[in-house]
């Protein structure tokens, strides 16, 4: 079902965490909200789900108005950060609750409940674990249960808040692509919280960014990449380095090539991988030493530092070279040497 | 056993443990059982078997059950309304619930004893519009121990309800559930076992207590008379023989109650997976 939410906005007290948000989710997809903490993700998911009211605005899943119902009436799953699983019943019952707590002219049968709760155990592959208690499960566990118990009401939109976030790093992994895999195969429209940008450019389909309250940018995960809409969302998205050329000596970026294009703006933000570095023949003339490096596995991560600038205004410069090139280039620290910049984004 | 355990310390204070059970719990309980040695079996039989000891019991054990439920109501809801809401006046209120812990109980009694006798400000008022009199009565027993017993279930409730995870309710409504669905599905069974402490302690704090029913109680024999009473009489009587009768019986019946309150909490526990 499709989610629209016009013109939402929440005050805590003197702090607008929510500032006229505009939003559609179309039906099917599975969109990211994503932010640093305290931009109001968080809030916006719970107003969504009815956890939280809005100051104005209206929501409206699949053209009805929900604005003003309570929670329990609006068909949504929620999924918690710390799982919120019913730590007094068993696996079993707390998938099984959604169902139970119908009133009594909708509710299943007992047999009915029971096959259903033992396939949704099954599509979290934990049917195994029925009989145990929450407190007796792994993080990851307790998540996927949550889960189940979400889906078992069958709700139009699925709310994860933060669904991987206090899972350790491996089982995130594995969750992402799990999550995304599930995603594929309900097709249930989703939007999850998270404060990881590569989280969400890996599970999602949409990315929202949001900062202070306010949509930055909406769009594909290559889009948000490739078309930073601004300087934040170039910036939280990815390693970028920052040239703002008040601060930098034209010529410097005029060998390295950022203006070969033109100047098209006042500040220039250069993904680590759009630097290609050269070996300098004769140490004349070079642009940059190498301070340091690091290995990110298929990649490797070099620490640059300006020559012959003032020394105040360098920040390093990072850039990003596939490992073999990196090791053809028989590079050591303090060598000196030559950049060419590829593409830029600029902003004003 | 020559291996050092994880968790060091553990002869010592195990020790200490046994040493002072023994000096201020067993010592004193044992002596008692030993002087009612001097009794046989066919006296200790007829003292207890007695008409007024018998009904002593019974007005003991059920004004203590019927004070330690109705204070695990009362005192649930007070430990609710503490956690739950802020108003203004919140810290006095707090102090006010720990106030009969301190207070002498015949203070209390005596308070209770003047406002609910049929001439006092609250008693006249029920006995003029419902008929019903407290004071002097097995009721007024109840509202003695009431008073007595409420702090322990607020202060065994309390930190429960405080550490309860409030996103359980939020998935439970989300789920679909009503309100009242909530509080019966989740809330109530997480705060349950606390709530069986609380009672526990109310009802062997009821059993016991002394000071502030006697002053409301009347003490009427075979009506309003309860066993710490009888106990004292006795012994006014230098009838040192049937006190500790009547003390070993009431130590036995209390110790097998608490045993059943305990293993009910148990079994609640393991049903609920908190164990």
């Amino acid at each position: 079902m499709s989610i629209l939410l016009t013109d939402i906005s929440k005050n805590f007290g003197a702090f607008a965490a929510l500032n006229h948000i505009n939003l559609e989710v179309p039906e099917g997809e599975l969109v990211a909200l994503l932010g640093p903490s305290g931009c109001g993700k968080t809030t916006l998911l719970r107003i969504i789900a009815g956890l939280e009211h809005t100051d104005q605005g209206h929501i409206l899943i699949n053209g009805d108005d929900k604005t003003d119902q309570n929670v329990s009436q609006r068909g949504i799953g929620f999924v918690f950060q710390h799982y919120a699983l019913f730590r007094h019943m068993t696996v079993f019952e707390n998938v099984a609750f959604g169902l139970r707590v119908k009133p009594k002219r909708d509710r299943p049968s007992n047999e009915i409940i029971t096959k259903k709760v033992h396939a949704l155990l099954d599509l979290v592959q934990l049917d195994w674990l029925h009989n145990r208690y929450p407190d007796q499960l792994s993080g990851g566990q307790r998540q996927r249960i949550a889960l189940a118990r979400a889906l078992a009401v069958e709700p139009s939109v699925l709310l994860l808040d933060e669904p991987f976030g206090a899972l350790d790093a491996s089982v995130r992994k594995d969750l992402r692509q799990w999550l995304r895999n599930l995603h594929h195969e309900l097709n249930v429209t989703s939007i999850f919280v998270t404060h990881d940008q590569e989280e969400a450019m890996e599970v999602a389909s949409q990315v929202v960014v949001l900062n202070h309250g306010k949509i930055e940018q909406q769009g594909t995960p290559s889009d948000i990449y490739d078309h930073p809409a601004n300087a934040f969302v170039s910036r939280f998205i990815g390693q970028t380095n920052v040239f703002d050329l008040e601060n930098h000596e034209s010529d410097w970026l005029q060998s390295a090539g950022l203006l070969s294009q033109g100047q098209k703006g006042k500040i220039a933000h250069v993904r680590p991988h759009d630097i290609i570095i050269e070996k300098s023949i004769n140490n004349a003339n070079t642009l940059a030493t190498l301070k340091d490096w690091q290995h990110l596995g298929a990649l490797i991560r070099i620490e640059l530092v300006k020559n012959g600038a003032n020394k105040s205004s360098d920040a390093s410069i990072f850039a990003e070279l596939p490992n073999d090139q990196f090791k053809d280039l028989k590079l050591v620290r303090g060598d000196k040497v030559n950049l060419k910049i590829r593409h830029a984004h600029w902003f004003h | 056993m020559s291996r050092s355990s994880v968790m060091p310390g553990f002869r010592p204070t195990i020790g200490f443990t046994l040493l002072y059970l023994g000096l201020v719990v067993l010592i004193p309980l044992s002596t008692l059982v030993f002087k009612s040695f001097a009794l046989s079996w066919d006296d200790y039989l007829h003292i207890i078997t007695s008409k007024r000891v018998l009904s002593s019991f019974r007005v003991s054990f059920s004004t203590a059950l019927a004070a330690a439920s109705i204070a695990s109501l009362f005192g649930f809801i007070t430990a609710w309304v503490l956690v739950r809401y802020s108003f203004f006046g919140k810290n006095i209120f707090h102090a006010l619930i720990d106030l009969p812990f301190a207070l002498p109980t015949a203070v209390a009694g005596i308070v209770l004893a003047t406002i609910f006798q049929p001439s006092g400000f609250l008693g006249k008022l029920l006995l003029e519009t419902f008929g019903i009199q407290v004071a002097f009565k097995p009721m007024g027993i109840v509202v003695a121990l009431i008073f007595i017993s409420i702090p322990f279930v607020v202060r065994t409730v309390e930190p429960v309800l405080l550490e309860f995870e409030t996103t359980m309710e939020e998935a439970g409504s989300s789920l679909g559930a009503t309100r009242l669905q909530v509080f019966t599905k989740i809330i109530f069974p997480n705060i349950f076992p606390a709530l069986l402490t609380g009672f526990a302690l109310a009802f062997a704090r009821g059993v016991g207590e002394y000071g502030s029913v006697i002053f409301i109680a009347g003490n009427i024999p075979y009506v309003s008379e309860i066993v710490p009473l009888l106990i004292v009489i006795k012994l006014e009587q230098y009838d040192i023989e049937g006190a500790t009768a009547i003390a070993l019986t009431m130590l036995v019946i209390s110790f097998l109650l608490l045993l059943l309150i305990n293993l009910l909490q148990l079994w609640v526990r393991k049903r609920s997976g908190q164990l």
